[in-house]
């Protein structure tokens, strides 16, 4: 555990020491910012759609960095051969992965809270209140985060970054429209295919159970076992992944 | 005593690229480094020193072998714990300065607060590198990164000391300074496994050495079996004599401007030259006994293979 933490600690110290990651609160920063100008744009309730687009912003660049600082922070170490200094110590392999995905992770949680925090005081700026909501939605945005860091972790543990990235962000795509499918099961008649179909949404990653968006800006109820399943689903998937990587980073050579 | 790391046929191939037709690099690598002695793994590039150091420390897993450290299986922890490894063209950090490199080293190893800042300013210093603590690594030179791989192969104090090419990157002063500190570590009864293939200031200090010569240990030994005292031949540097006057004397290795480099086998035939080039009223510039070399040793058994 005390070593799990010491690379977690350096992770996390490189991560933040990166520009990049400074690049990207910029521009969600700005994004945020912009919403109040799409809001003048559009007829209805301005704050919601401040709400809405400040929202999906969180969403999108949370997903963005998980996936940036996920496939370069432990790509780099193999790339750059620090690993072999690392565990040529007394270190296991298991604690190297797990100690990379707890710093990513938590820097992940202070990037988020950070931009989370400065849209709350945007929207209190501009004559909303504070809102809960806002914060649910950021945390389940997290859970998001945590398990496409874990994606990346793994894509990393065995491809280039440019590959990982790519898988990552596939990853992210199907996960947010795979539930398109359900849609599609219900309407073609029971069968061969249906079953298919059927199996395949279970396999795909769904991503959609994360987003709190319409709930939290249109104020609809929000069953708390829905949301407990949801809490579940991502753990459940995010440890899955992590067993993935574990197992393929075990018996890899580095050469 | 039991030997501190032991090798016991070792084999490690490699499948490059898609084809799955495997390389051998290691053929059955067997060695014992005892406690306490300097060991130097020596061959030519590509020979697989790299390679059976990367499968001692749990880099790679090897085809088939028996690998130990401290009498354990090579990959318990509790045998990292004494161990220090300074891997070939190291490269670290760019993040991190080299105190805090250092530090988060000697954390991996469990050391307290007061301990790890009290051996990292030591280690700094004894690197020569006691002005470039608060430096980020990223503006270090290669021979400035190969004694921060130095510090932190040496961070926890331990009995066994891996080097790979540790002149790499090294200026002359770099060198000596490196040659005390593997001394040094032999003084405190300490053990070091170095790998290299230059042989050049390194021979001198190795008590033994095994030549690893593409995959295969060559020739293994103490440096003094290896390498014998006695003197093979001479040359000498005279002037004013005849090429054909020192005919049936040595043979006559080259000349410049007057001056003949003879070589002579057998301590009469020097006295008889020397002789020789007194009566003529010649001169000696220069004369110089030759012994066989670890480095012609080397060749030798590179060229028979
Ligand atoms: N991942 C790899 N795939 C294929 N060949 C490799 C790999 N790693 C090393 N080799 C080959 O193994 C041989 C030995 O390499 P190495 O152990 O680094 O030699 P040395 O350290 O003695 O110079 C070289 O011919 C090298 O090309
Ligand atoms: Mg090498």
């Amino acid at each position: 555990m005390r070593r799990i933490g010491v690379i977690a600690l350096n992770t996390f110290r490189e991560a933040v020491r990166d520009r990049i990651l400074y690049l990207l609160l910029f521009f969600a920063g700005a994004t945020i910012l912009l919403s109040r100008l799409l809001s003048l744009l559009t007829v209805g309730d301005r704050l919601k759609v401040i709400m809405d687009v400040g929202l999906a912003a969180l969403s999108f660049f949370g997903a963005l960095m998980a996936i940036l600082i996920g496939t370069s922070l432990v790509h780099k170490e193999i790339d750059k051969k620090t690993i072999y200094t690392l565990l040529s110590k007394p270190l296991r392999r298991i604690e190297f992965l797990l100690g990379k995905f707890l710093g990513l992770a938590v820097t992940l949680l202070v990037l988020l809270s950070l931009m989370t925090v400065f849209f709350q005081a945007y929207v209190l700026l501009l004559g909303g209140g504070m809102n809960g909501r806002i914060f649910l939605a950021a945390l389940y945005i997290f859970l998001e985060m945590v398990l496409l860091t874990a994606v990346a972790v793994l894509f990393s543990t065995f491809s280039t970054p440019i590959l990982a990235s790519l898988f990552s962000l596939s990853f992210f795509l199907i996960g947010h429209f795979s539930r398109g499918l359900l849609t599609l099961i219900r309407k073609i008649p029971a069968g061969f295919s249906r079953t298919g179909l059927r199996i395949l949404y279970l396999i795909l990653p769904d991503l959609e159970n994360f987003n709190l968006k319409t709930e939290a800006v249109h104020g609809l109820p929000l069953p708390a076992a829905w949301l407990l399943t949801s809490a579940a689903y991502g753990l459940f998937y995010t440890l899955f992944i992590l067993t993935l990587a574990v197992i393929i980073f075990r018996r890899r050579d580095f050469t | 005593m039991a030997a501190v790391l032991t090798v016991k046929n070792l084999r490690k191939s490699f499948a490059p690229g898609f084809i799955p037709r495997r390389k051998e690099i290691l053929k059955g690598v067997s060695l014992e480094v005892e406690p306490g002695e300097i060991f130097g793994y020596l061959g030519p590039n590509g020979a697989g020193k790299t390679t059976t150091l990367k499968c001692l420390l749990g880099l790679v897993f090897p085809d088939s072998g028996i690998l130990t450290l401290f009498g354990r299986p090579h990959l318990s922890l509790s045998a990292r714990q004494r161990l220090g490894y300074l891997p070939e063209s190291p490269y670290f950090y760019d993040h991190l300065t080299a105190f805090e490199f250092l530090d988060f080293t000697a954390r991996l190893f469990g050391l307290k607060k007061e301990e790890r800042r009290k051996r990292i300013s030591a280690l700094l210093e004894r690197v020569g590198l006691a002005d470039a603590g608060r430096t980020p690594l990223r503006k270090f030179s290669r021979g400035m990164l190969q004694r921060a791989g130095l510090a932190q192969a040496l961070v926890n104090d331990p009995d066994l000391l891996i080097l790979d090419e540790p002149l790499g990157g090294l200026d002359p002063i770099g060198r000596k300074e490196l040659r005390d500190i593997i001394l040094e570590q032999k003084r405190q009864g300490k053990t070091v496994f170095l790998c290299s293939h230059i042989l050049q200031d390194i021979e001198m200090i190795c008590d033994r050495v095994a030549i690893l010569v593409a995959g295969r240990i060559m020739s293994s030994g103490r440096l003094r079996d290896l390498v014998s005292e006695k003197i093979e031949f001479t040359e000498i540097e005279i002037s004013g004599l005849k090429q054909e006057e020192l005919a049936g004397l040595g043979e006559s290795l080259a000349g410049q401007e007057g001056r003949i480099l003879l070589k002579v086998v057998g301590e009469d035939k020097v006295d008889d030259v020397l002789s020789l080039v007194l009566s003529r009223k010649g001169r000696v510039h220069s004369l110089l006994p030759r012994s066989l070399t670890l480095e012609d040793l080397f060749l030798d058994t590179v060229k028979s293979s």
